[in-house]
């Protein structure tokens, strides 16, 4: 018998909509664009903070990266032609994270030079990191096939390398690279592992500043071949040089382009983050270098999303309200039209419980159905957005509730005062309006 | 569900004095008052009425525009309530009812007939039947079945599916009839119910009404026609909200 109820009162609700099919149709785009606007916006943001937190795991929470930057404040003499600048981090700096602070777990040194590559006939410019074995701790590249470089390698100076996926396919095509060698300057260096690529940008690239003899970080994506510290040390020299300048020539000589120090948990990321400041800070009299802790970026990413979510959501909410605020308006209108009608059932014996329900259900039909319409035009938006414009997006199944959620309580809430206007009005005066 | 036996326990409530043996009265008002105060100043459209009226019988409220016959009538079917005095129906003092349970004794034991039919354009005959049941629990099928009865009853069995919009003045009041039917009540009130018909439906409507009373149906009509009126055993005529005289016939 409820279900008869309900199924008369709803069936009443469609009835009496269907009869204003224009004027129920644009009250629900008020709600449509409402939880459409509330999903998609979620979904942008939620995109955004997931692709720059995916950014930032990638450097690792653990670690600590301090890189070389070169000083903007040069005292170089300008009346020479030629300048030579010296700065950056140093093997020294390597040793000196290991030795005074005993909580690090490990101290990886890399220095990168830009390369040409050369197997066969083939050619392609690289970027050539020198590194040490525990680079891979630090570093979420897969080893694929073969080994990384050992301690063994380290120790004797060996040439041999490992290469990433894209020098693979950029370098050997269809041979297999295991045991080949490869011609990188005037050596040569057996490949003995396959790596994943990975991806050195940092989120921070923009403030790095400008990093000699790591184009990479530049602009162009170029394979990684990865070779022991100590072997690049004794074949391309202690430090790496590069020669720019318009006129004559500046040269810039740097040991290091970047120290990771990975610590062994979260909670002591920043007190030895900042041994690693006081450490730099005494032996270091040019700022020629920048800590950057994902840690930090991770919870500041966050932060922001979260903001950026907040800020977002609430336009989308606004929204929505207007959207009920239309509701309640057209529900106004109704209330006042079918006084008649509200008279005819009071006297045939509808309580006033009854009519609140009746001119709810129809308030409720009205959002709900923008609702849902909502959630599959809101769900459609993200995918156009990344489709046409690449902006990663990420539908949440909480947002999908949320904006549900909201638009039944607009119904709720909007619907509920036309209701009991209607309620109480007085049956005899209903029953005289013309 | 809860609401709707919750609803019973009030309607046996409300109803457990209603008589319904024919003969015995229904319905007493005394000394039954009944202003407006649309300003500063009391109106007194209903005033002193001491009127009973028995089970079964048939009563015609006559007298000039604004003497307070729909008034008078409208308090009888509970959708007013005295300002002055007691209206008793069954042995229930009406003033002292809520609003829900006047609502129950409207859709139970109350049937209206309007002058302007008052049905509702969105539903179709049966629906309009349906409506005093639905607010009754009855089920669908219950609903349904004795609304096509009533509809049949009515002359109106081929109409069933038809707007009122495409029905004519006759056929709605029929409509009407039925509607007010549906809940088998035992009070009929109509309110002019052939004022906006033509003579051959209006005597539709009257030979309808004759036959409701001889099946035993109290039935109280508000009229201006002494044609009408004298389908009635008794005609109060009202005067100014005063019940100038009443007569008796047969
Ligand atoms: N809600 C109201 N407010 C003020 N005056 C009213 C109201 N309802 C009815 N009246 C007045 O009461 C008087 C009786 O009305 P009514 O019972 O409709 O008369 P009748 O049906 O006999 O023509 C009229 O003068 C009318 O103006
Ligand atoms: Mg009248």
């Amino acid at each position: 018998m409820l279900t008869f109820r309900l199924k008369r009162t709803f069936k009443l609700g469609i009835k009496s909509l269907w009869m204003h099919r224009l004027r129920s149709t644009l009250t629900t785009l008020g709600i449509i664009f409402g939880v459409s606007s509330v999903i998609a916006m979620l979904a942008i943001g939620e995109g955004a903070s997931r692709q720059a937190q995916e950014q930032i795991a990638r450097l690792g929470s653990l670690n600590i990266i301090v890189k070389t930057v070169k000083p903007s404040e040069d005292q170089r003499p300008t009346t020479q032609e030629q300048t030579m600048v010296e700065y950056g981090l140093t093997y020294t700096d390597a040793e000196r994270f290991q030795s005074s602070i005993p909580d690090v777990r490990v101290v990886v040194p890399s220095r990168r030079i830009s390369q040409q590559a050369r197997y066969r006939n083939r050619k392609v410019v690289t970027e050539v990191l020198g590194t040490v074995p525990w680079f891979t701790d630090i570093s979420p590249i897969r080893l694929l096939r073969g080994r990384f470089l050992s301690s063994v390698d380290m120790h004797h100076k060996q040439g041999v390398c490992v290469v990433d996926e894209q020098v693979v396919t950029e370098l050997f095509a269809f041979d297999d690279p295991i045991g080949q060698d490869v011609k990188i300057a005037s050596d040569y260096y057996r490949v003995v592992g396959i790596t994943s690529v990975h991806d050195h940008q940092t989120p921070g690239s923009n403030i790095t500043g400008s990093v000699p003899a790591a184009p990479s970080s530049g602009g162009a994506n170029v394979g990684t071949i990865y070779i022991p510290l100590t072997t690049v040390k004794d074949r391309f020299g202690e430090t790496s040089i590069q020669i720019s300048g318009s006129s004559g020539a500046n040269i810039e000589r740097v040991e290091l382009q970047e120290i990771v120090v990975k610590v062994g948990s979260v909670d002591e990321v920043l007190r030895i983050r900042r041994v690693l400041e006081t450490l730099l800070e005494r032996f270091h009299k040019k700022n020629d270098y920048q800590v950057i802790v994902p840690l930090e970026l991770l919870q500041q990413a966050k932060d922001f999303a979260r903001i950026f979510s907040i800020v977002l959501g609430s336009i989308a909410a606004i929204s929505l309200l207007v959207g009920g605020i239309g509701i309640m308006n057209i529900m106004l209108a109704t209330v006042s039209e079918r006084t008649r009608e509200i008279g005819i059932r009071r006297a045939l014996g509808a309580k006033k419980r009854d009519i609140v329900i009746q001119f709810l259900s129809e308030t409720l039909l009205l959002t709900l159905t923008g609702g849902i319409l909502g959630i599959v035009l809101g769900s459609a938006i993200p995918f156009f957005v990344t489709y046409f414009s690449d902006h990663p997006t990420a539908i949440t199944g909480g947002s999908l509730v949320l904006a549900f959620g909201i638009s039944a309580t607009v119904g709720i809430t909007f619907g509920l005062y036309p209701a009991y206007r209607a309620a109480n009005m007085d049956p005899i005066e209903s029953l005289r309006h013309e | 569900m809860a609401g709707s036996d919750k609803g019973k326990t009030v309607i046996q409530q409300v109803d457990k004095n209603l008589v319904l043996n024919s003969g015995t009265p229904i319905l007493v008002m005394q000394q039954l008052c009944k202003s407006y105060f649309p300003g500063a100043v009391e109106l007194k459209v209903l005033r002193d009425i001491e009127l009973t009226i028995t089970s079964g019988e048939y009563v015609a409220i006559m007298g000039p525009s604004g003497s307070g016959k729909s008034t008078l009538l409208n308090m009888i079917g509970c959708l007013d309530r005295p300002t002055r005095g007691t209206y008793k129906l069954g042995g229930n003092n009406v003033s002292m009812l809520d609003d829900d349970q006047l609502s129950l004794i409207r859709g139970a034991h109350i049937g209206f007939v309007f002058q302007s039919f008052n049905l509702i354009d969105q539903l179709n005959v049966i629906e309009n039947i349906e409506i005093p049941m639905y607010y009754q629990g009855f089920s669908e099928h219950e609903s349904f079945a004795r609304a096509a009865e009533l509809a049949e009853m009515v002359g109106l069995g081929d109409r069933v599916k038809h707007r009122p919009s495409e029905l004519s003045g006759g056929q709605k009041q029929r409509v009407a009839i039925a509607r007010a039917l549906a809940n088998d009540p035992l009070i009929i009130l109509a309110d002019e119910p052939t004022g906006n018909l033509d003579s051959e439906s209006g005597a539709d409507i009257l030979g309808i009404l004759d036959r409701l009373h001889r099946e035993g149906k109290t039935v109280i009509v508000v009229t201006h026609d002494d044609n009408i009126a004298a389908h009635a055993h008794r005609i109060i005529h009202l005067f100014d909200g005063w019940i100038k005289r009443q007569e008796y016939r047969k």
